[in-house]
């Protein structure tokens, strides 16, 4: 594809940010939002697809509301999304440790954080809405970490001098989970939440320009069912498994919001990935995915690399201090090694090319606790990370007390997501998207304990008043039920049915697993779609999705049946992932300044940063979807800057 | 951890149970593998073992695992006769290839309960532990303002212990440990966390009845403290919340007031 084919237009995008200043936007919302009447909340019913912190808090919070919800899930309970894997924290505006912090602090940091590609609106309703999360999960029994006076503990994380982050142990995405998860048994048992667990979404389905249900498969029996409601909400995580190897669920997908891309929801910034600095390295090509390291970490662990290469086999405890070089520290003096988590992974990467890396494959680096070991005790140090210490000990086989650990930059989180308006609307009428499966707030890189406060912040304290002014303005029409009867299911139905009876078809003549075949895209974006790009590389990993295309469609090779079938599922979510991968690098192909985690080699200051292009580039990549053949269309929401002055992203 | 084998690469023998569906009956096959890296993780040697079943045009073995790093609680593997295998404080997901012997019969079966049918080979129906947590395992607060997080003071020591209990990651090791398959551990770390805290005494005595009763509505068994269930916990969730629980249930069971004022305990109020 060459950059003439795409197409753009600049109209029809309508963020919806309310007037007014920018602390008083959100206000504004709520004092204009039209309301329902408790008696006629019964009438209307919500589906939910995913049910970690973004679709399970949105579930719970609306069928507090009164309306019937439907909860669906891939997982076999609610409980294990993947929100449970987040180890390190959640950001709050608390300004407990009387450091300096507030609401404005916190939405600027994270605006820069996300290198201005955010809009200003969304995040300073984030921000503000952080103190309430923190209350409402205190209030709902999560055991956040505590100081001796029984007040609550805060640690620092990447991008901010202040410290705000709220944590339970290194697993606070866990206690989060647990909480929203609880609220939405207990909506469960009063009978206002209808739970479906094991259950895929494999479609949306439209009636009369309204998104009006869902198509279902039973990953147990193979049934697929309709689902009709008022309102569709998807909460179904970012697409990182694109990459095979990342740190994300086996069960993470972007099958929902592709789904929902076909059938005419615009996806924004698609080229937006988040790469973790802090992962344990990859050891062989027999691997499923990659572990974190939290980010906490970095609060005391120092990262570094020999000065010299022919010391880096070298045992690390043996080189001296003078030979080592803390390169974080040496370049970013201000913010070390607490510098935004794309910094410091191109940062490694860079260390590694110029073959100072670490470890058998010689990409790695150390990240080093001696000093703080010295400083504060083993003791201290187990109490704070004690858990994730171990975790690295059983997969490496080496003890981080006594030996550096040696960590890669892996996938991690993807900013992109489908476009939708400050109502959390996407282009879709009555198609609501929350958490990381939507494009907002996080821009072109995502801070650390961000993810939790967006998932929880669009989940308890936003959709539930979006969705309300959504009904509310729509009442009319929404009032007359759709049934699952209507043409509009069945031909849902028989679309989803023809798919996968295709892929078992197929699947008797080819030669290459589903595995196989995402195995070699994994390779290919992270290759070309990773941490550096290039107009070459991604021009060759178009060309490379093509062949691999081909080999999904006339190539595969499935056993089994259409029951409980997990080599199935796999199959179905690769070939959204083949469609889904050819946009990211059309995206970035498109998108020739580099800002964030989107790093264009092409694009750098002679320090080596990322260099963005405001002038031509401060908009949101909106997609359209125009077919299998067809190049998808551009449009452009310009992002329009009134509080914060865009400037070079300076963590020197 | 152990190392029972420096070798990188080894061979090994498999027992694996397979089974339909949740009617069928089921049987051992056996499989053997070559040439499987120390290195690797137990989930990947069977992820190999499976491509080779594609390859061969037989249906993969059935098994679940999500996050692979010890936190969702979805792999659930009965490993020679232990759950989540031959490691303490460890899931099935975090266990490596170096635990085992090079050509060691390694025996795989699910979970095996009442309560947890089987669906598909080594998947099994968990569904039980979400019961028992809609009757009760919350704080029935609502979305919406609350008093600032720091109004409510929690002793550094009471919060830790809710924590420890609050660890728990539902796999349901511990029921699939227990001769008798009790989920006595399970139901007792969500009712000692919330007994822990402050915002749990509300709804303290309530929340011990309708959890236990539900507990052995489901058809788990009785804890006959064999203690079997900590040591497979990959949480290491200790026994002694059992024991609060059963104080718990006492205590909410003879009191005058939960009666007086919320009819019987199936009711609720």
């Amino acid at each position: 594809m060459s950059d003439e084919t795409i197409k753009t237009t600049t109209g029809g995008l309508n963020s919806g940010v309310p007037g007014g200043p920018l602390a008083q936007k959100w206000d504004n919302y709520k004092a204009n939002m039209k309301l329902v009447n408790p008696a006629n909340k019964r009438k209307y019913s919500v589906i939910v697809v995913g049910t970690g912190l973004a679709g399970g808090a949105a579930a719970a919070s609306l069928a507090e509301l009164g309306y019937n919800v439907k909860a669906f899930c891939v997982q076999d309970s609610a409980r294990r999304a993947h929100s449970i894997a987040a180890q390190g924290g959640i950001n709050a505006a608390k300004s407990y440790p009387n450091d300096g912090d507030s609401v404005w602090r916190l939405f600027y940091d994270t605006i820069k954080g996300g290198d201005y590609r955010a809009r200003e609106g969304n995040v300073y309703r984030l921000a503000q809405n952080s103190t309430a999360i923190i209350d409402q999960c205190v209030a709902q029994g999560i055991p956040f970490a505590r100081e001796y006076s029984g007040e609550l503990a805060n640690r620092s994380f990447g991008g901010a001098q202040v410290s705000r982050t709220f944590y339970a142990r290194g697993q606070t995405g866990q206690q989060l989970l647990l909480g929203a998860y609880s609220a939405l048994m207990k909506e469960v048992d009063k009978g206002k939440v209808e739970l479906y667990t094991y259950h895929e979404m494999l479609d949306v389905v439209m009636v009369d320009g309204k998104c009006r249900g869902i198509i279902t498969r039973d990953l147990k029996t193979g049934k697929i069912e309709r689902h009709a409601a008022d309102v569709v909400i998807l909460g179904t995580g970012g697409y990182g498994r694109i990459y095979f190897l990342s740190t994300n669920a086996m069960n993470s997908n972007t099958t929902a919001i592709w789904r929902a891309h076909k059938k005419g929801a615009l996806f924004g910034n698609p080229c937006y990935v988040q790469i973790h600095p802090t992962c344990i390295p990859v050891s062989g090509s027999h691997q499923a995915k990659l572990t974190l390291m939290s980010e906490s970490l970095r609060n005391d662990g120092r990262v570094w690399v020999p000065k010299k290469k022919e010391d880096c086999t070298k045992d690390p405890k043996s080189i001296a201090e003078a030979d080592r070089d803390y390169f974080l520290e040496r370049k970013y003096p201000s913010f070390g090694n607490l510098v935004p988590r794309d910094v410091a992974s191109r940062n490694a990467k860079e260390m590694c090319d110029e073959g100072r890396g670490v470890g058998e494959t010689g990409r790695a680096v150390y990240l080093d606790f001696k000093d703080v070991i010295k400083r504060d005790g083993k003791a201290a140090v187990e109490e704070r990370y004690g858990n994730l210490f171990d975790m690295y000990h059983e997969i490496t086989n080496e003890n981080p007390y006594e030996v550096p650990m040696r960590i890669y930059p892996a996938v991690h989180y993807t900013m992109g997501g489908l476009w939708v308006d400050y109502s959390l609307m996407t282009t879709l009428p009555g198609l609501f998207c929350s958490g990381e499966a939507n494009f907002s707030d996080h821009g072109a890189n995502r801070l650390g304990a961000s993810a939790l406060m967006q998932g929880l912040s669009d989940g308890y304290f936003v959709l539930p008043y979006t969705v309300t002014n959504y009904l509310g303005t729509h009442s009319q029409e929404l009032l007359k039920k759709v049934e699952t009867s209507h043409p509009e299911f069945e031909k849902a139905e028989k679309e989803v049915r023809a798919g996968i009876d295709g892929l078992l078809e197929r699947g008797k003549a080819g030669k290459r697993t589903p595995t196989e075949i995402y195995r070699d895209l994994g390779l290919v974006m992270w290759e070309y779609v990773g941490m550096a790009r290039t107009e070459a590389g991604l021009k060759t990993a178009i060309q490379k999705i093509k062949e691999l295309q081909n080999d999904f469609d006339t190539n595969l090779k499935l056993t089994g049946d259409d029951q409980f079938n997990k080599n199935l599922e796999s199959a179905g979510r690769l070939g959204d992932f083949l469609e889904l991968g050819a946009l990211m690098a059309q995206d970035a192909l498109a998108r020739t300044e580099s800002c964030g985690g989107h790093f264009r080699v092409e694009s750098q200051t002679p320090e080596g940063e990322a260099k963005r292009d405001d002038e031509h580039f401060a908009y949101v990549a909106a997609w359209e979807y125009k077919g299998k053949n067809n190049s998808a269309v551009l449009h452009k929401e310009q992002l329009i800057f009134e509080n914060v002055k865009p400037s070079v992203r300076s963590y020197k | 951890m152990e190392h029972k084998h420096s070798e990188k690469k080894m061979n090994v023998r498999l027992k694996i149970w397979r089974q339909e569906g949740p009617k069928t009956p089921g049987k051992f096959e056996e499989f053997s593998l070559s040439d499987i890296l120390t290195d690797m993780s137990f989930l990947e040697m069977l992820d190999v073992l499976n491509e080779k079943l594609i390859h061969e045009g037989k249906r993969p073995v059935e098994y679940e695992s999500d996050c692979r790093e010890g936190i969702c609680g979805t792999c659930s593997l009965m490993i020679s006769g232990q759950a989540h295998g031959p490691n303490r404080g460890a899931t099935t997901c975090q266990l490596y290839m170096r635990s085992f012997d090079n050509n060691e019969l390694i025996t795989i079966e699910p979970w095996r309960a009442k309560s947890f049918p089987v669906i598909r080979d080594l998947v099994t129906d968990r569904s039980s532990f979400d019961r028992i947590i809609s009757a009760g395992g919350y704080v029935s607060v609502k979305t919406g303002p609350h008093a600032d997080a720091n109004a409510i003071l929690v002793a550094k020591d009471l919060s830790d212990r809710a924590m420890d209990a609050a660890a728990c990651i539902g796999c349901g090791a511990c029921v699939a440990a227990c001769p008798n398959a009790s989920a006595s551990l399970f139901t007792s770390a969500k009712i000692t966390q919330f007994a822990l805290l402050p915002q749990g005494h509300p709804e303290r005595s309530r929340r011990a009845i309708r959890m236990v009763d539900q507990m052995d509505k489901e058809g788990f068994g009785s804890c006959s403290n064999l203690q079997e269930c900590e040591a497979a916990c990959p949480k290491k969730i200790s026994i002694q919340n059992i024991t609060i629980m059963k104080q718990e249930y006492l205590k909410a069971a003879i009191a005058a007031d939960f009666r007086a004022g919320m009819g019987s305990a199936d009711g609720g109020a």
